[in-house]
């Protein structure tokens, strides 16, 4: 059963410009279709200004779509954002800590206000305190926490009511390692217990290790939904990266000559990088690199790796996701 | 049930954010006070026109309690700008809680903080000789409740718009300003030329000081205590239904 499913999903922002300019239209999401399925973890990967928390956020009923339907957990977005807003968590990228409050505090609220009464608000506070390693800075104000202790808190708030389906906006940002892996397996024992959790990132490495299925948006569109193993090896075969001197015309030189072997599949170049999609890598690499010696071109590193989620933004889009972040 | 219960909860998250800061409280009565200690004893000595031989503290403390609904909780909206920043509105707006009770709640912090202001306000000038009927006191509070809501509805609405505290505190200060002295607060208005007297007329604080004017003197029957709770009642509704309207539609 799917918990969320989108129909052409789109949102569309009018922003006023300065003087002379006058009104543009940025089409942030451009009508998806996505399927999220019950006790899953979906990530949602892409660079900045996709669109994924503009998507977040209209799933959430924050924002009104401009155009298209959802239904989460069988409830209709737009008829029902009640009934949504019971069944939703929401971490927002920008988190919601009320900083002039104690962390204790903040969570005796929220879950107050998700309808506990007063002694089961502070058995979940304290469950949560511990989950989340903020009991030994929990009476002090939010004011005083460093970035990763405000963000870990902003997570319990999301899950105070224990929703069927979290939504977490870049939920590890700011982590550290230590912290990144709590949350992992924080993440992962939600699911165990039912929980679906939507989760966006800019982590190829998070999406691929904690995603059971995931989503790669680009532009506001979906360029690639499945698996990590599907989408890797939608990418066939093996990835060899080349770096050569490139004076006096030799990378184009290269260019030509990889490109006439049978097998090689596809070349991405990028100044002095290429980016060989081969297939049998450890048999192929001895004859690129026999070949490029022979023609003179000398390499001045070589790499093999099998495909990561990365090639397959590559593929898709032309760019790296790692440099489109970096 | 739930509706006053979430209603409940955001007020008393908003008493303890002031009580962690309470010179807050102070600021806004500042001003207030320092009129009644510095400048109310100037105007024993005039002789006010059409006020008869009444005290003049008994003319110049309804004037200030307006004033501090116009200046220290004309302000209240500043409140809202730090939540809207930091994202603890979106969070409140993803529960399930209703969307008035969560601005009720705000408003209701902060209408309770001036009536405590006007409090201490009647006291230090009772200390200083002023006089009131008690009954017409507890109407005037009745009445300055619904001026609370108004005026903390309508700079929570403009605090919605604007997002930012320049530029609130600069739309506030505009608006303010005219209001309170056109309201007959400092000298009464009958010394205004006529066609002050007639802009004059559509402020609602003008009929606001008259009602308080009359509710102090305990005369009851005074046709203005009605037109003031008219007025400020229909007011309040309007620009609740603004503010509600505004924080339905907000998002960071
Ligand atoms: N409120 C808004 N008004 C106008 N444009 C917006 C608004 N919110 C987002 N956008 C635009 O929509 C596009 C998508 O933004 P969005 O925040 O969804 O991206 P994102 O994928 O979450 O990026 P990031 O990884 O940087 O968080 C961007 O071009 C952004 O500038
Ligand atoms: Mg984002």
């Amino acid at each position: 059963m799917n918990i969320i499913e989108t129909n052409k999903l789109r949102k569309v922002f009018n922003v006023r410009q300065g003087k002379n300019g006058g009104d543009q239209t940025i089409e942030a999401v451009k009508g998806i279709d996505l399927q999220v399925r019950t006790g899953e973890i979906f990530g949602f990967l892409g660079p900045n200004g996709a669109g994924k928390t503009t998507t977040l956020r209209m799933l959430s009923t924050l924002i009104p779509p401009t155009d298209g339907q959802a239904t989460i957990a069988g409830h209709d977005l737009l008829r029902n954002p009640k009934q949504v807003r019971e069944v939703i968590g929401y971490v927002s990228q920008v988190g919601g800590v009320d900083v002039t409050a104690t962390g204790r505090e903040n969570l005796l609220l929220q879950a107050q206000l998700c309808g506990m009464a007063r002694h089961e608000a502070e058995q979940r506070t304290n469950e949560l305190l511990v989950a989340l390693d903020l009991t030994s800075f929990a009476d002090r104000v939010a004011k005083t926490y460093s970035g990763g202790q405000r963000r870990r808190l902003d997570l319990a708030l999301g899950m105070v009511h224990r929703p069927r389906l979290l939504f977490l906006d870049e939920p590890t940002t700011g982590l550290d390692p230590q912290s990144r892996a709590r949350l992992w397996d924080e993440v992962r024992r939600l699911r165990s217990e039912g929980t679906t959790i939507f989760l966006t990132t800019h982590y190829l490495e998070e999406a691929d290790i904690l995603a059971d299925r995931l989503a790669i948006m680009d532009h506001g569109e979906i360029v690639a939904e499945g698996t990590p193993k599907q989408l890797k090896q939608q990418i066939a075969g093996d990835v060899i990266s080349l770096g050569l001197e490139t004076q006096n015309g030799a990378a184009q030189h290269a260019h030509n000559l990889l490109n006439e072997q049978p097998y090689v599949r596809e070349i991405h170049p990028s100044d002095g990088l290429f980016q060989l999609y081969v297939e049998h890598g450890e048999e192929t690499l001895p004859a690129v690199l026999r070949l490029l010696d022979g023609a003179g071109l000398s390499v001045r590193t070589v790499s093999l790796s099998r495909p990561t989620l990365d090639d397959v933004f590559l593929r898709r889009t032309g760019r790296s996701l790692r440099e489109s972040i970096e | 049930m739930t509706f006053l219960r979430h209603t409940q909860l955001i007020f008393m998250r908003n008493v303890r954010r002031t009580l962690r800061e309470p010179a807050w409280i102070m600021i806004g009565m500042f001003q207030p006070v320092l009129y009644l200690l510095l400048f109310a004893p100037l105007l024993d000595n005039l002789v006010l026109p059409g006020y008869g031989d009444t005290s003049s503290l008994n003319i110049f403390v309804p004037g200030l309690l307006v004033m501090i609904a116009l200046f220290g909780l004309g302000f209240a909206g500043f409140g809202i700008l730090d939540d809207l920043r930091n994202g603890v509105i979106e969070r409140f707006r993803v529960t399930s809680a209703s969307r008035l009770a969560l601005l009720l709640g705000m408003i209701l912090h902060d209408v309770v903080v001036f009536l405590l202001q006007c409090a201490v306000l009647v006291v230090v000038a009772t200390l200083m000789g002023f006089r009131a009927d008690i009954v017409g006191l507890v109407v005037l509070f009745g009445l300055l409740a619904l001026v609370g809501l108004m005026v903390a509805a309508f700079s929570y609405a403009l605090g919605l718009i604007f997002r930012d505290e320049s530029s609130l505190a600069a739309s506030l200060s505009t608006l303010t300003l005219p209001l309170l002295l056109l309201s007959g607060v400092l000298l009464p208005l009958s010394l205004a030329p006529e066609l002050l007297q007639t802009i004059a007329d559509f402020n609602p604080f003008l009929h606001i000081v008259e009602a308080a004017r009359a509710l102090i003197h305990g005369d009851m029957g005074h046709n203005s205590i009605a037109i003031a709770y008219g007025v400020v009642f229909v007011m309040m509704l309007l620009t609740m239904q603004w503010a509600i309207s505004l924080f339905r539609r907000a998002t960071a």
